[in-house]
């Protein structure tokens, strides 16, 4: 029982890295831009589909593909940016709503065009297969590594957010635009590679969730809520509230699947109307 | 009453007229397309419950299929185990989709845009998930079959030629049209209007604003279940897609189509959209979606107003141009 437990919250914990690691982007999103992008996925989505046609058809080994999901969807992130979601930060929430779901209708057909209805397969390599044991308990090696990648890309983010000059303009901006384009910050461009760092780890999330939440042309609609979740219940424009949001709603779906699975998914929404009910403005409030 | 200028009146103008001729000239003219008119009524009627609270009261939902799904299911199950009688079979949904709207509005009402998505959203994924788990009443994935529905009055059976869905969807939208075009022209409507164009000035002049968006969000919940319910009774069958977030996020294209806070717009938007998609989706699915996607974007990027929007903007260069 007790090694249940800790095997669930292990899967929790490790399923909830993968939901920050995508949703880390929309976070900045919508608390840098205030744009509710719901086809965040989409980039996600990308970052899987690269991931596997790296691994495919250019025969790159798995760790080699992560990158290049990475590159691709932030590519993708800053294309679509310039072009298009620049001229709506001003837009009212319901254009920015109508015009991400048009984005993820889009992309969904054009998966299925490209690649089929299908679930991509994904081969991990030897060392990530199978189980580890420490301390008595096994674990599944990906899962820990997926934690070790996520642990490694929070602490690098932070770092940049915290200690970098690019990392206070972003906290400036998020804080208040105009007075920080008065102090000479191009908030222009600092959106613009905000937007591609978020996603790019969108990507790079994608690609290494193929193994845990499967890849098919229907993956931004089907997790569209858990990234939204994450962003709304954990407060936008942070990096912790986000993280917190992701691990416990990862250890709640988990745990609801596997200890009551005939409810399915009914826990995770239950939890998420009573988390966005009890914290309105999300676990960590952002300064006004 | 003397006409106060910017006030709506009640009186109908030649265009509104004109516009409620064509569905019943298109009786008479497409009698092979009848079943393809009831549903694009059906549709008209469910934006037009979203235009109610989207287009007036600024509310952004995600989970509109939500009450359209519970409308559906009540008059389904009615009709299954014995109640077929069309007229309170509607009316009963129509109740049951208030109440569970009146129930949730006190949660949609409580945060801002993001939360009220958020909250919309979940609320309809919890009704779709419990439907898909509660299989042994709602028959799950397989859909809701064996609805049978007793002859109108007594007298008009719902038969394969679908003239008696067509005229009962239409005399329902008709009505459900007439008491939502007075609601909005009604003092209460004006409130609507002025929390949509500046929420925080309304309690200033003494509106309570939760109250007001309360009651219009039952209103539009218990329209979109009649409109549910027109569904079930006509096709005889609930399908458990009645719930899913895609019904939802159609609804909202058909209503940004046509045009938000009009009323028409709901009706031209859903006309539009069905007629589209039956023609697009017969030569493929894929396409179909994403063609709706691009529409979609185009509208948000060039046309905000929708149909609606653009044909008004004409009329009025229209207008101009002669004096």
């Amino acid at each position: 029982m007790l090694g249940n437990l800790i095997g669930v919250l292990f899967d929790g914990i490790a399923y909830g890295s993968l939901l920050f690691i995508i949703s880390i982007g929309l976070s900045v999103t919508m608390g840098l831009m205030n744009f509710v992008n719901l086809a965040h996925g989409a980039f996600a989505m990308l970052g899987g589909y690269s991931c596997v046609i790296a691994m495919t058809r250019l025969g790159l080994p798995f760790l080699a593909s992560l990158p290049v999901a990475f590159v691709v969807s932030a590519l993708a992130g800053v294309v679509l940016e310039r072009l298009l979601y620049r001229r709506l930060y001003r837009a009212t929430h319901l254009d920015q709503v109508l015009f991400s779901i048009g984005l993820i209708f889009m992309a969904i057909a054009g998966a299925t065009w490209l690649f089929g209805s299908q679930q991509q397969p994904v081969r991990l390599p030897d060392f990530l297969r199978g189980q580890v044991r420490v301390l008595g308990l096994d674990f599944g090696a990906y899962r820990l590594f997926l934690i070790v990648v996520v642990v490694a890309i929070t602490l690098a983010l932070t770092w940049l957010i915290e200690r970098t000059r690019f990392g206070a303009e972003v906290r400036a901006s998020v804080d208040n635009q105009q007075a920080s384009a008065g102090l000479g910050i191009n908030v222009e461009r600092v959106f613009s590679l905000t937007f591609a760092l978020g996603s790019g780890l969108a990507g790079l999330g994608g690609g290494l969730g193929i193994d845990v939440l499967g890849l098919d042309p229907t993956f931004p609609l089907k997790y569209m809520v858990y990234f939204l979740l994450v962003v709304a219940v954990g407060g936008a424009g942070t990096i912790k509230g986000p993280l917190f949001a992701a691990l416990i709603l990862g250890v709640f779906d988990v745990a609801g699947k596997y200890y009551v699975p005939q409810l399915g998914s009914f826990v995770i929404y239950v939890v998420m109307v009573a988390m966005l009910l009890v914290f309105p403005q999300g676990l960590v409030g952002r300064r006004a | 009453m003397k006409n106060v200028a910017g006030l709506p009146t009640r009186k109908w103008s030649r265009f509104e007229i004109g516009f409620w001729l064509l569905p019943l000239i298109a009786f008479f003219v497409f009698p092979k397309y009848l079943t393809l008119g009831s549903q694009i009524l059906i549709a008209g009627l469910f934006a037009l419950s979203l235009d109610l609270i989207l287009g007036y009261a600024r509310i952004i939902s995600l989970g509109h299929a939500a009450y359209f799904g519970v409308g559906a299911y009540t008059a389904g199950l009615l009709a299954k185990y014995g109640w077929g009688e069309p007229i309170s079979g509607l009316a009963a949904a129509a109740t049951v989709a208030a109440a569970v709207g009146l129930i949730t509005s006190f949660l949609v009402v409580r945060g801002q845009d993001l939360t009220r998505l958020m909250v919309t959203l979940g609320i309809g994924l919890m009704l779709f998930e419990a439907a898909n788990q509660a299989s042994s009443i709602t028959g799950g994935v397989d859909g809701l079959s064996g609805v049978e529905m007793r002859p109108l009055f007594g007298v008009f059976a719902f038969g394969m030629d679908g003239r008696t869905a067509y005229v009962y969807s239409l005399a329902v939208l008709f009505i459900v049209f007439c008491f939502a075009r007075t609601l909005v022209r009604s003092p209460f409507g004006l409130s609507l209007r002025g929390i949509r164009e500046g929420e925080k000035r309304m309690p200033a002049i003494g509106v309570s604003v939760p109250r007001k968006l309360i009651v219009i969000y039952t209103v539009g919940a218990g329209i979109a279940g009649i409109a549910g319910a027109l569904l079930a009774q006509t096709t005889q069958f609930v399908g458990i897609d009645t719930l899913g977030f895609p019904r939802s996020a159609e609804l909202m294209i058909m209503l940004v189509l046509g045009g938000t806070g009009y009323l028409y717009g709901a009706l031209i938007g859903a006309a539009v959209f069905m007629v589209l998609q039956d023609y697009l989706a017969n030569l493929s699915a894929v396409y179909w979606q994403f063609w709706l996607g691009l529409l979609l974007v185009a509208i948000v990027m060039f046309a905000r107003g929708g149909l609606m929007g653009g044909a008004i903007a004409l009329h009025r260069r229209w207008l101009r141009s002669r004096t």
